[in-house]
């Protein structure tokens, strides 16, 4: 069964007194452990869509389904749950706590969401830290970290949970190339050891080369979806 | 609650100057309520003892009418030897009445053989006066700055200072007192002055001393009839408590016309120092007040500072699955720790204030009081209620600031810039 489905999906803001359709109409599904991004110029819907999708925002129409459960209708508290068990997420910025270590960081959806006990934390926690290359710098605030670093970081506090989707909103924008690359073959990487499904926005082609399935957005449309060929990216 | 308290300390440390800064003015409220609190109520504990131990006595009791015209000392309101008797049972059945006197309140005039002038007296039984009163003996100045044997013997007169000054009266002189009596005939007997006594604040705090027994022989008086009887009770904390007890007891003495026969006083119905001592209980509250107003506005400030500085945070707590009620906690813990470390600290430098006032002993005067030591002290019980509202004030003012937090809608403030 897909991960994600979504029928008719639209979504449309008023602002200063204008209408703005950010979404019109996507139909799309997502399947599990799937590399997928969406791409399209600024403005096109990209983290709109990916807020649908996170149980950040609702959709104005249309039917979206997450994970196995209907999410048009959730309330701020079954939405703030939901996110906590199913979804993970990475961040632009990479929004990791600056008064927690990286360690920390990593912990806080097992101690503030999931309440887990204090042994298996740890175990998860230094597990996380391993498959991202980051045990070294486990004590380190993220003023001492690099971007490249706070990002592996943001990526072992989306997996720590185990999430069945982690959706990644422009992970790369605030990263040199190379860097960026590194990011975003960890995060497959990470796809491949425990197959969780990655969703990302990115308007970079250098990125977008490393999905296996790339969703192009315009105006709020969805007018093309590439499946790469097998062993690289959506374009080869 | 470990991890959230760790969190608030941590954000609260990330702001270094900012929480310092609001600290320190929750901790000089803290510290100004402490010692003014310690000052104030030893200067009104003081200024209480001064009256009820050295003139006053704790409670009073009257034939109905006496007190709404003291000023006059009507010798036709004192008690006769019947209702003085039925006084005495009650108070002697009373466990916590350690020792009542009764007194005759006359006025004369007062001649040193050159000058005649009016004078107050109080006629005293001075062995049970000294119980009542303990302390007024230190007012008696006496020629040789000596300890006096005795409040008062038969024949002596103590003269209130300020007259003593004014007609050049020494200790050992002989004086004449002339009083009427109730049916209007005049008698003078002759007096040594015995001593000298200090000025208290009231009217009560200017009369002479005689003995009660010289105060019936100069009004003619046959029977044991006394003008009040004053009480001193075992532990003023109980004054109120032992007051209504008694107030219904004396009630029910009635006159031939079914009207009640006593009326029974507290020091506080007595004396114009209760005036001076509501200001101070008005002063204190009014700087417990200023205290509140400081701990809510500025916690409240930081809060919302540090909410507003913090919205993509609380948009990525949220995200990532944090419950509105957790990211509520967040922000009231950081406010509650902000008020409960101030005021900690607060009271150990108000107690260490306290400390050093007591070791540098304050000393000053009140009206024409002299050297008066003030102790201040500070009750476990005022420092906990002080740190309980700090605390509870803490809280409160967090709560808005943290509620909107847990508001906020987690694309709305991860979009913040």
């Amino acid at each position: 069964m897909s991960l994600v489905i979504a029928k008719d999906l639209s979504k449309t803001y008023v602002s200063g007194g204008v209408e703005v359709k950010a979404l019109k109409g996507l139909n799309f599904e997502i399947e599990p452990a799937s590399f997928i991004s969406f791409v399209g110029p600024s403005g096109s819907g990209k983290t709109t869509l990916l807020n649908l999708i996170g149980c950040l925002d609702k959709p104005t129409r249309g039917q979206l389904v997450v994970a196995g459960r209907q999410v048009n209708d959730l309330s701020r508290k079954e939405a703030a749950a939901f996110r906590g068990q199913a979804l993970g997420f990475i961040f632009q910025a990479f929004n990791l706590f600056p008064v927690l270590t990286a360690f920390e960081n990593i912990e806080y959806p097992l101690v503030m969401i999931k309440s887990e006990n204090k042994s298996n934390r740890k175990e998860r926690v230094l597990k996380a830290l391993e498959a991202v290359g980051m045990l070294e710098q486990k004590d380190k605030y993220p003023d001492h970290l690099s971007g490249g670093q706070k990002q592996r970081v943001a990526v072992a506090r989306a997996l720590v949970i185990q999430p069945k989707l982690v959706l990644a909103d422009e992970p790369t924008a605030n990263l040199d190339q190379k860097t960026a690359l590194n990011v975003i073959r960890l995060m497959r990487d990470m796809r491949d050891e425990f197959g969780t499904t990655f969703i990302f926005s990115t308007h970079d082609p250098r990125v977008m080369d490393e999905a296996e399935v790339t969703h192009t957005l315009v105006d709020g449309m969805l007018i093309s979806s590439e499946t790469a060929s097998a062993g690289g990216g959506a374009n080869g | 609650m470990g991890n959230v308290i760790k969190i608030a300390i941590r954000n609260l440390m990330r702001y270094k100057r900012r929480t310092f800064l609001t600290s320190l003015l929750i901790t000089v409220g803290v510290v100004a309520v402490i010692l003014f609190s310690g000052l104030s109520g030893s200067f009104k504990a003081m200024m209480i003892g001064q009256i009820t131990d050295s003139n006053l006595a704790q409670m009073q009791i009257h034939k109905k009418g006496y007190v709404s015209s003291i000023d006059s000392m009507p010798l036709d309101l004192n008690l006769n030897q019947k209702a003085y008797a039925g006084v005495e049972n009650i108070l002697k059945e009373h466990p916590e009445i350690e020792a009542y006197a009764p007194r005759i309140k006359l006025g004369g005039m007062l001649s040193n053989f050159t000058e005649t002038t009016s004078i107050r007296l109080n006629a005293v039984d001075p062995a049970r006066e000294v119980k009542v009163c303990p302390a007024i003996e230190e007012r008696i100045k006496s020629k040789n700055g000596g300890k006096r044997s005795g409040l008062i013997k038969e024949g002596e007169i103590i003269i209130p200072e300020k007259l003593a000054k004014g007609m050049m009266i020494k200790e050992g002189d002989t004086v004449v007192i002339v009083a009427h009596n109730r049916e209007g005939s005049v008698n003078g007997l002759n007096f040594s002055v015995g001593g000298i006594i200090e000025d208290l604040l009231g009217p009560q705090g200017k009369e002479g001393i005689i003995h009660i027994n010289d105060a019936r022989a100069l009004l003619r008086v046959e029977e044991k009839e006394v003008t009040e009887v004053a009480i001193r009770v075992t532990k003023f904390s109980r004054l109120d408590a032992v007051f209504a007890g008694l107030a219904p007891k004396l009630h029910e003495f009635r006159n031939p016309k079914g009207k009640a026969v006593f009326e029974i006083h507290t020091w506080e119905k007595l004396s114009p120092f209760v005036n001076i001592a509501n200001m101070i209980d008005l002063m204190t509250i009014s700087m417990k007040i200023i205290m509140i107003a400081i701990v809510l506005i500025s916690i409240l400030n930081v809060m919302m500072m540090s909410v507003y500085e913090r919205v993509r945070e609380i948009g990525t707590m949220a995200a990532l699955g944090t419950l509105p009620g957790k990211i509520m906690a967040l922000f009231v813990v950081e406010g509650l720790f902000l008020g409960l470390i101030s005021a900690v600290v607060g009271n150990l430098i108000g107690l260490a204030g306290i400390y050093l006032l007591n070791v540098y002993q304050i000393r000053f005067s009140f009206g024409r009081m002299d050297n008066l030591l003030l102790s201040p002290e500070v009750g476990f019980a005022d420092l906990y209620w002080v740190s309980g509202i700090v605390v509870l004030v803490s809280v409160l003012a967090s709560l808005q600031p943290a509620y909107k937090a847990s508001r906020m809608e987690p694309v709305d403030a991860l979009g913040h810039v």
